[in-house]
């Protein structure tokens, strides 16, 4: 029999995972959040369906330490694979359990049992017991082994459409998020114009009510009325002096000289190791690049904190509340068991953005104005200027074909800087904005080179396809001239982005069919083929101005086959997506809807990063894209209309799918647009000015 | 105190808030409509748009003493047709751009009951949604229209 789950065999507690209520209720809880992605949802179905109980009686509890199992940082696309895989099982178990104490009661044998909406019947029973009748002593049960669970094809709830949110009306007509939450104090932080800036004089007198709270350059102002809090921190930062410490970066672009400083790490078996790079000869080349990117969440950062007694209390929408208390027990000195966390949702963060930082700046302000309830939200300029930023990538490409046009050799060099920045009580620095700040400063981790399978910067850098010889690097720059760290997909996005269109190129080099090209070296994963296929057939196929892009997600997860069609407009140069065409292949569907709506926010996310984004600095290593007008993203207007096939797979787990049309999106962009014009843009984003440079080449 | 309605009722904030962003006054303790959002407080992403007398408005920088004696409408006050189509569809993701959909929609809509695909996108073209939600807030819209 399989081993349990790795989240179930951490917290094996039955009653960590489900309880029953006195009302006819089940509260399944999971160390995993909702970030806008219906996993709430998706993971409340499961436990429906492997308890056999209507989906309304089951209320999802989602992290909050010292009450829900510790399961980690929710990111990866892991939830569904991990926190459903354990309660999941934990579901089997609390039925059988319920079963047993039936059966007993009963005196009939438990395999003889039927359960229908929590109510179990056997032969000769007359009034049915309900889950809740033999409820009284919860389970009190540590789980070792496997039950065996629910047969897929008996699932009635799973995999079926028609399945509502169970969180969205209330975030259409109330308060829902962290942001909503009440508050003695509404605080701000006064930021210095870039993370290389600290305070060199702050002459300025806060009266009551307000509050000025200063540690070393962290300089932040409350006030009970939330509109003065904004104007007062409108007022310190008048004030405010600041200067530059250490030099100005050395550019942003990752031009040869910033390449030469690369640590090259050639993958073997798809881990990067310290081997020398083998040289292949090839006869085509390529490189492309992708800016940094911003996560640039609808909303700005925020938290709550209050401290009570050396104790902290912080409400966030942190991916990772277990390591952050850890962490923000550090910079504050105190026990980690100090500090209570609850997740509470934020606007969506696609990965590491200031959600964390604001959590500490939360608690630094709560720590000047005891027992008092702390609402700090960043500014909207301030959450375009200091969130962690998706790394820029550079990725060379190189193939030599054989007689027949198929590629015979192929190398991919990836350059790029950590994605990798959350923070964690195992890294050596403290990775929250706020600590460098500090008058005992914690500086943030010197950034390494991660060296497991398709992490950061090297995920997805593999392809898909089977090459008679081949060799894939990862190129790691220490140096990151800005903090980045995790965005949407990794480096899954640059790495696909090149592939597939370094795939194209290959196509029309040989003068090949770009989807026959495909299906020839697709030779080792037949579900993809499968999927491949299926976005060919819900296309049309790939006449007039289309392109293709497809990839498994970290080689092992959801597999996205992307069709994009495009028109780009003689006169401005603007590049329009109007369709747009999905085929997925996420194993088991547990939420048709869910799964739909992920697969297809992921694209038009790319589409987004594609045409219009990247952040801009000036000289001294400022973000100067600090708004919605110098940092644009796609509007209702520029969207395409999308269809979507889901290939389900009843008998196989289910696969994370939240970030695998990233880079398949952003493949079929580019080649859609060569379709249409003829220009090959390898360098991201496709604006017009970008469109007119390589025209004019 | 200043007079206004809000969603109907009668409500009201005091004459030292005139010149406060209407948002604050909203999501203050007076009045507590927390369905506004704070996304940019410079009229660019629409996350705190409200109806004012039955025209959208920003609310992070309308100041709140122009709303006196007007009637005020927000997403936790609209139970209409749009509201529920898109709930029905599961037309978001995180949320937080919904409210002011909602209320950007709402607009559109009573002018126009039944609008085609492209009058939806242009009348919500002052939304930004971050999570990709778009092409299904419009297919649940334009559904809604052809009811």
């Amino acid at each position: 029999m399989k081993p349990l789950p790795p989240a179930l065999a951490a917290t094996p507690s039955l009653d960590r995972w489900i309880r029953l209520t006195g009302e006819g209720g089940v509260i399944a809880s999971t160390g995993k959040v909702e970030i806008g992605q219906g996993i709430l949802t998706a993971l409340g179905t499961i436990v429906a369906e492997e308890l056999d109980v209507a989906r309304g009686r089951v209320q999802v509890v989602s992290a909050h330490t010292g009450h829900t199992p510790n399961e980690g940082v929710t990111a990866g696309s892991m939830s569904i694979e991990t926190s459903g895989a354990a309660l999941r099982q934990a579901s089997a178990w609390a039925r059988r359990l319920l079963l047993e104490r039936a059966a007993a009661r009963l005196a009939l044998p438990a395999d003889s049992l039927t359960v229908a909406d929590g109510e179990i019947r056997g032969e000769g029973v007359n009034e049915p017991l309900t889950y809740w009748d033999l409820a009284d002593q919860q389970f009190d049960f540590e789980i070792r082994h496997r039950t065996p669970e629910k047969d897929p094809s008996a699932y009635r709830l799973v995999g079926r459409d028609g399945q509502r949110r169970t969180d969205i009306l209330a975030k259409a007509t109330g308060p829902a998020f962290v942001h909503d939450s009440d508050a003695e104090l509404h605080a701000r932080v006064v930021r210095p114009p870039s993370l290389r800036h600290r305070l060199t004089e702050l002459d300025v007198d806060v009266a009551a009510p307000g509050r000025l709270v200063v540690d070393g350059s962290f300089v932040a102002v409350a006030h009970p009325v939330e509109f003065e809090a904004e104007r007062l921190a409108r007022r310190v930062a008048g004030h405010a002096r600041w200067r530059r410490i250490g030099s100005p970066p050395r550019g942003f672009d990752i031009d040869e000289s910033r390449r030469e400083t690369a640590e090259a790490f050639p993958l073997r078996n798809g881990v990067p190791s310290p081997v020398p790079r083998r040289r292949i000869a090839t006869t085509h080349r390529a490189a492309y690049s992708r800016p940094f990117l911003m996560h640039a969440s609808l909303a700005p950062s925020a938290a709550v904190a209050v401290w009570h007694d050396g104790a902290l209390a912080i409400e966030c929408s942190s991916q990772g509340i277990e390591p952050l208390r850890h962490v923000i027990a550090r910079v504050l000195g105190i026990d980690p068991d100090a500090i209570e966390i609850r997740h509470v949702p934020g606007a969506g963060c696609y990965g590491h953005n200031g959600a964390d930082d604001a959590a500490l700046d939360a608690a630094l302000i709560a720590r000047a104005v005891p027992g008092r309830r702390v609402l700090l939200k960043w500014s909207r300029e301030d959450e375009h200027g200091f969130e962690p930023l998706g790394p820029a990538m550079h990725v060379e490409m190189g193939a030599s074909l054989d007689a027949q046009g198929g590629i015979a050799a192929w190398t991919h060099d990836v350059y790029g800087f950590t994605h990798v920045a959350r923070p964690s009580p195992r890294a050596p620095g403290v990775d929250l904005l706020a600590a460098r700040f500090l008058a005992e400063p914690f500086q943030p981790t010197l950034a390494r080179p991660a060296l497991g399978p398709e992490v950061g910067i090297h995920r997805n850098a593999l392809p898909i396809y089977s090459f008679p010889d081949q060799e894939v690097t990862k190129h790691f720059m220490p140096d990151a001239p800005v903090r980045t760290s995790a965005l949407r997909g990794l480096g899954a996005q640059g790495n696909v982005f090149a592939i597939e269109s370094f795939m194209d190129e290959l196509a029309h080099a040989g003068g090949t069919d770009p989807a026959d090209f495909r299906r020839r070296h697709l030779q080792r994963d037949a579900g993809a083929l499968t999927v491949l296929e299926a976005v060919l057939d819900l296309s049309g196929g790939l006449a007039g101005s289309r392109g293709l892009g497809i990839a498994r997600y970290k080689n092992r997860q959801c597999c996205a086959a992307v069709v994009a069609e495009v028109s780009v407009d003689p006169e401005t140069a603007e590049i329009r997506v109007p369709r747009l065409w999905i085929a997925a292949d996420a194993g088991r569907i547990i939420d048709l809807d869910g799964l739909t709506n992920q697969l297809e926010g992921g694209a038009v996310q790319a589409l987004s990063w594609c045409l219009k984004e990247s952040v801009s600095f000036d000289a001294e290593g400022a973000v100067t894209s600090r708004d919605w007008s110098s940092y644009p993203i796609l509007r209702f207007g520029e969207v395409p209309e999308i269809e979507t096939v889901l290939l389900d797979h009843p008998e196989r787990d289910p696969l994370g799918a939240g970030e695998a049309t990233v880079g398949p999106t952003s493949g079929a962009l580019g080649n859609a647009v060569f379709a249409a014009t003829g220009l090959r843009i390898r360098d991201l984003p496709m604006t017009p000015d970008r469109l007119r440079q390589v025209a004019a080449r | 105190m200043v007079p206004f309605r809000l969603n109907g009722d009668a409500a009201q904030f005091d004459d030292g808030e005139r010149d406060t962003p209407l948002l604050f006054v909203l999501r203050g303790p007076a009045v507590g409509d927390m369905t506004p959002k704070l996304g940019c407080a410079r009229e660019e992403c629409g996350a705190c748009r409200v109806l004012v007398d039955g025209d959208p408005a920003y609310a992070c920088t309308l100041p709140a003493g122009e709303v006196e004696g007007r009637h005020v409408e927000t997403a936790a006050g609209l139970d209409t047709p749009v509201r529920r189509a898109l709930l029905e569809s599961n037309a978001t993701q995180c949320g937080y751009c919904l409210p002011g959909i909602i209320v950007a929609a709402e607009a559109l809509f009573r002018l126009n009951p039944q609008p085609s695909r492209a009058e939806i996108a242009a009348a919500l073209d002052s939304q930004l949604c971050r999570c990709g939600s778009q092409p299904r807030v419009l297919s649940a819209l334009l559904a809604a229209g052809g009811e």
